[in-house]
């Protein structure tokens, strides 16, 4: 069987969609099909959906420099897999055709539900998110590591980083306002739980583990005090 | 000899890419080295300028790339430093001449015969950086103790941990210790603690560095110079030597400094 390879222009350049099947395979097809059309797509952007293939960093980037040695750009990865969202954003790539609105934030695939409870599901990242990183999440978000500046996490439910926190979050994205957000050092560039935005100015005194909350429909900010509570 | 394959880069514009790598350059070839840099700034190149080679280019990066010439026709040998090579860049085409599978190829071509391959990223995470990166053992990212270039060099390590590119090192470039003592300029300490990598050196801001540049003659020549000394130091760490750092902020009385000045040798 020969693997089927669609492409198609969109607003923002060439969507190739990947059909399923074997991936060495699926990606000869494309260039195939790129070397075929070549004078055509040269110098165009592209973006690849890969259905639900899991492609980590060393396929995404073969690909990437397979495509820009035939002269195209490929801008993004569309991909069902969130190890595939992941590594393509790792690689800075996009992973959806344009910035979503805010309805569209997450996939069909993994709506979430907006009365988290607790014990339910939760993604968690053992790593330190530095510039530019995008993580999102329909559910719960552990951070084991810094949340730098310019990173940012956008969970459905909470978030908890094990580290310092400087970057922005968004914590109950589709309006959960019993979201909280918590870290050892707290001090984001932006919060947001739900519809509410707070800033945090600069440094202030000692860090110390602190976590916010919506009281009253504004964000509080209150040190973690485990002998209380 | 299998040389070692090292990336200059940065994210931000002019915090001093060229500048670090033409001095790294110099130092390793003047310690007896066998060193070619290479100008990956396709369409913006200044490292011919920097190493004072710019009169001598005949061919380029994207003239072997595309067959034009030979890969050792391209390769300016520095009349100074006869261990000191410079692959120069284009300077009519741009990023896309090249592809980062060129750079390996011709990178693993060089490979044998030298030390040390030193490349010089150009400015952004685009193709010209990809390029640059993808034939590297590793990579050296420079950035100021300033709050923009540090917030870039977070992004840029990033990417480098993305392409499995190991650890990245740092170089922060054009310190001035007693603006970091006044509290106007970022503390070594904040830099690090933000990136957490490993600091390979720290170069002061030295008015020579930028006079050198403009003459054509890097300050690593000049063994005297703060800047020169902190050059050749991060030169030794890169073959694997301990060096310990200068300390720029000891006894920084007006008297403390004059002393220094008058004392090379004794950071």
């Amino acid at each position: 069987m020969i693997p089927s390879v669609q492409i198609k222009g969109v607003r923002e350049g060439l969507l190739v969609t990947l059909g399923d099947g074997d991936w060495p395979a699926m990606l000869a097809a494309l260039l195939s099909h790129i070397d075929k059309q070549v004078d055509f797509l040269r110098g165009g952007k592209i973006y690849i959906d890969v259905g639900s293939q899991v492609l980590h960093a060393i396929e995404l980037s073969r690909l990437r420099d397979a495509v820009s040695e035939r002269g195209l750009n490929l801008w993004g990865v569309l991909s069902n897999s969130p190890t595939t969202e992941q590594t393509a954003q790792l690689l800075g790539l996009a992973t959806r055709l344009s910035r979503p609105s805010r309805q569209t934030q997450f996939r069909e695939s993994s709506a979430p539900d907006t009365n988290l409870q607790d014990g339910e599901a939760a993604v968690m990242v053992r790593r330190t998110l530095r510039s530019g990183y995008s993580l999102r999440h329909a559910n719960h978000v552990v951070v084991i590591g810094d949340v730098n500046p310019g990173a940012e996490i956008i969970a459905g439910g909470s978030v908890v980083v094990w580290g310092k926190l400087r970057g922005v979050v968004h914590a109950g994205s589709e309006g959960d306002t019993n979201a909280t957000v918590s870290a050892l050092d707290f001090s984001p560039t932006q919060l947001r739980i739900a519809g509410e935005i707070a800033q945090f100015a600069g440094k202030r005194g000692k860090p110390q583990p602190e976590s916010a909350r919506i009281v009253d429909d504004k964000v509080v900010v209150e040190a973690w005090n485990p002998g209380k509570k | 000899m299998a040389a070692k394959v090292i990336t200059i880069t940065s994210g931000k514009g002019g915090v001093g890419k060229t500048t670090a790598t033409a001095n790294l350059a110099v130092a390793l070839a003047s310690m007896g080295d066998k060193v070619v840099c290479i100008d990956a700034d396709i369409g913006l190149r200044n490292l011919d300028v920097v190493l004072g080679l710019e009169n001598r280019i005949v061919y380029d990066l994207v003239d072997i790339v595309e067959g034009r010439c030979r890969l050792r026709q391209a390769m300016i040998r520095d009349k100074r430093l006869s261990d000191l090579y410079l692959i120069p860049a284009a300077q009519t085409r741009d990023k896309t001449a090249v592809s980062p599978n060129d750079m390996v190829r011709l990178c693993n071509e060089l490979r044998p015969d030298y030390h040390f391959i030193l490349i010089d990223s150009p400015a952004g995470i685009e193709r010209g950086f990809r390029n640059s990166i993808a034939p590297s053992d590793s990579v050296v990212v420079i950035t100021n103790p300033e709050v923009s270039a540090v917030r870039d060099a977070d992004r840029i390590i990033g990417l480098v941990e993305a392409e499995e590119k190991g650890p990245a090192q740092l170089i922060i470039n054009r310190l001035k210790p007693e603006m970091v003592k006044r509290g106007d300029m970022l503390a070594i300490d904040d830099v690090l603690e933000l990136l957490a990598v490993d600091l390979l050196g720290i170069v002061p801001e030295d008015d020579q560095v930028l006079m050198a540049g403009n003459r054509g003659n890097p300050v690593a020549f000049d063994s005297k110079g703060l800047a020169g000394q902190a050059f050749r130091n991060i030169a030794r760490r890169l073959k694997g030597e301990q060096v310990p750092f200068i300390d720029l902020a000891k006894n920084d009385g007006l008297f403390g400094r004059i002393t220094r000045i008058f004392r090379p040798g004794g950071y």
